[in-house]
């Protein structure tokens, strides 16, 4: 494909299949995957620009989305990506379900699973609630975000829309600024973009760098303007306050006056740079308006491509894979 | 490995394939050609540049990636999904003559996604079917309205269109069967 991303250390191309039936991280991809799901997810593009968005791939097959904390974007993206495959969907909703009632977890899926769904797309608080489940279930299990581990799908859309820009991420410089500690966005675009030979540069203040975080093969830093300096990328990550049991900085007036996003700190940047957010954003906290809804801003496009995205994914996964008996 | 058609064969079917267009519909007043990924897209491209060395005029041509559409898709309990491409149509299919290419006509399953990929683009006034080589061994009742060659073949063996906007070469190959 033409598409493919020259990296200065190896010319990759797109692997014919992915390895694994479920996709609980980018941890478990190769970069050959990446470039599969990317480019599989440019063919889906297109399907959203007829007038009929709806092809016969999935018919026959079910989705699970099962979201165990609220979503507005990632929620509707994987449930239209399923619809637009023709797949039958179901999307269920916590506060009207048993686990109310405290069924656990495990309880709620092996229940929706002796109705045969193939495939659960899981959003949960807890880390590692996909892999759990991934060695109960026969169903695959796609990743929607799980507590402060990953949310490969955010990651990839990620890339998607970088790729989409500057046809390549390998030598970009990437700045990822904002709550690091409780970003699972972070964790899953830190892997992905360093095995695409990105560089990465993470920021925030010290109290919210996870420890270790540079064992990625990052650069940390508290700094705005280092991390900014030249920067093709910069990716603001929300502030979660939902998660934070302490005090991590004074204020977010604070925070905005030392990290917030502005016109101002952009300039440290490349002219051309993209700015990107996995939204929901705190306007007036990790960005400034001025830069949200600027000329640099590509918020609403990782939007859009996201359900691409997630297309390339069901439909990687729904065909199943070779598991022990490769012929 | 017989060659069934090699380079300047394939030339003067195709020169004789737009010839045949241009007759068949007085013209080529809103016909617009749609190749199959990925060797019909060579075709069609191919089509559109000897019809416009015909008549002077441009024939709009798209890309049809038919994979979504394939009746075997998620038949198999395992295995690789086949790679999608990308499907290119920059025009309004609306109303339209459309001039369906693909370099191999067998099963005809190729032939029914395509048609019902079509229709998912718009209503075209109707829809006309080229193709390189109809092998034979129908199962589904379709027909091809410009043919370049019709090649009696067994099961076993294969035809194999090569086109050196992906191959490197021009050639038609008849591959495989009982000796």
């Amino acid at each position: 494909m033409s598409s493919s991303v020259s990296a200065a250390a190896s010319e990759r191309v797109a692997a014919t299949l992915l390895r694994s039936r479920h996709l609980l991280g980018i941890e478990d991809l190769s970069p050959e995957e990446i470039i599969l799901i990317l480019d599989t997810a440019e063919a889906m593009k297109e399907i959203g620009s007829r007038s009929i968005k709806k092809v016969p791939a999935l018919r026959g097959k079910t989705v699970v989305n099962l979201f165990f904390e609220p979503s507005t974007r990632t929620r509707t993206s994987f449930e239209i990506a399923e619809k637009r495959l023709s797949a039958d969907t179901l999307s269920i909703a916590i506060a009207s379900s048993s686990v109310v009632k405290g069924e656990t977890l495990a309880d709620t899926v092996l229940n929706l699973e002796a109705m045969h769904p193939d495939m659960i797309v899981l959003r949960h608080a807890s880390s590692g609630a996909c892999h759990l489940l991934s060695r109960i279930c026969r169903s695959a299990i796609i990743n929607a975000g799980d507590g402060m581990h990953e949310h490969p799908t955010q990651a990839l859309l990620d890339a998607f829309t970088i790729r989409e820009h500057k046809s390549r991420l390998a030598g970009l410089k990437v700045a990822i600024v904002g709550d690091l500690l409780h970003s699972r966005v972070l964790r899953s675009n830190v892997q992905l973009l360093t095995k695409m030979g990105a560089e990465v540069w993470v920021c925030g203040p010290p109290t919210l760098i996870p420890t270790e975080i540079t064992r990625f093969g990052v650069r940390a830093t508290s700094d705005v303007n280092q991390a900014v300096a030249d920067a093709d990328v910069v990716m603001l990550l929300r502030i979660q306050l939902e998660r934070m049991e302490g005090a991590f900085f004074p204020s977010l007036r604070e925070y905005f006056n030392v990290f917030g996003m502005t016109d101002a700190r952009l300039k440290h940047a490349k002219p051309d740079v993209l700015i990107m957010h996995p939204g929901p954003m705190n306007r007036g906290v990790e960005i400034a308006s001025e830069v949200a809804d600027g000329p640099f801003s590509v918020i609403l496009e990782q939007v859009s491509n996201g359900v691409a995205v997630r297309m390339a994914v069901l439909y990687l996964l729904a065909g199943g894979v070779e598991h022990e008996t490769a012929a | 490995m017989p060659v069934v058609m090699d380079a300047d064969r394939i030339g003067r079917t195709l020169t004789r394939i737009a010839h045949e267009i241009v007759e068949r519909n007085r013209g080529v007043k809103d016909l617009a050609l749609v190749g199959v990924r990925t060797r019909g897209d060579h075709l069609a491209r191919r089509l559109a540049r000897t019809l416009h060395e015909i008549t002077g005029d441009e024939v709009p041509t798209g890309a049809l990636d038919i994979t979504l559409y394939r009746d075997d898709l998620m038949r198999h309990a395992v295995g690789p999904q086949p790679l999608v491409r990308r499907t290119e149509i920059p025009f309004s299919i609306d109303d339209r003559k459309i001039l369906l290419v693909d370099d191999v006509l067998y099963t005809g399953r190729t032939t029914r996604a395509a048609l019902d990929a079509l229709i998912d683009f718009g209503r075209p006034r109707s829809i006309q079917l080229i193709v390189l080589v109809d092998r034979g061994h129908r199962e589904l009742p379709i027909k091809a309205d410009y043919v370049g060659k019709n090649l009696p073949t067994s099961f076993e063996e294969s035809v194999q269109v090569y086109l050196q906007e992906s191959d490197d070469r021009d050639e038609v190959v008849l591959q495989g069967g009982a000796a």
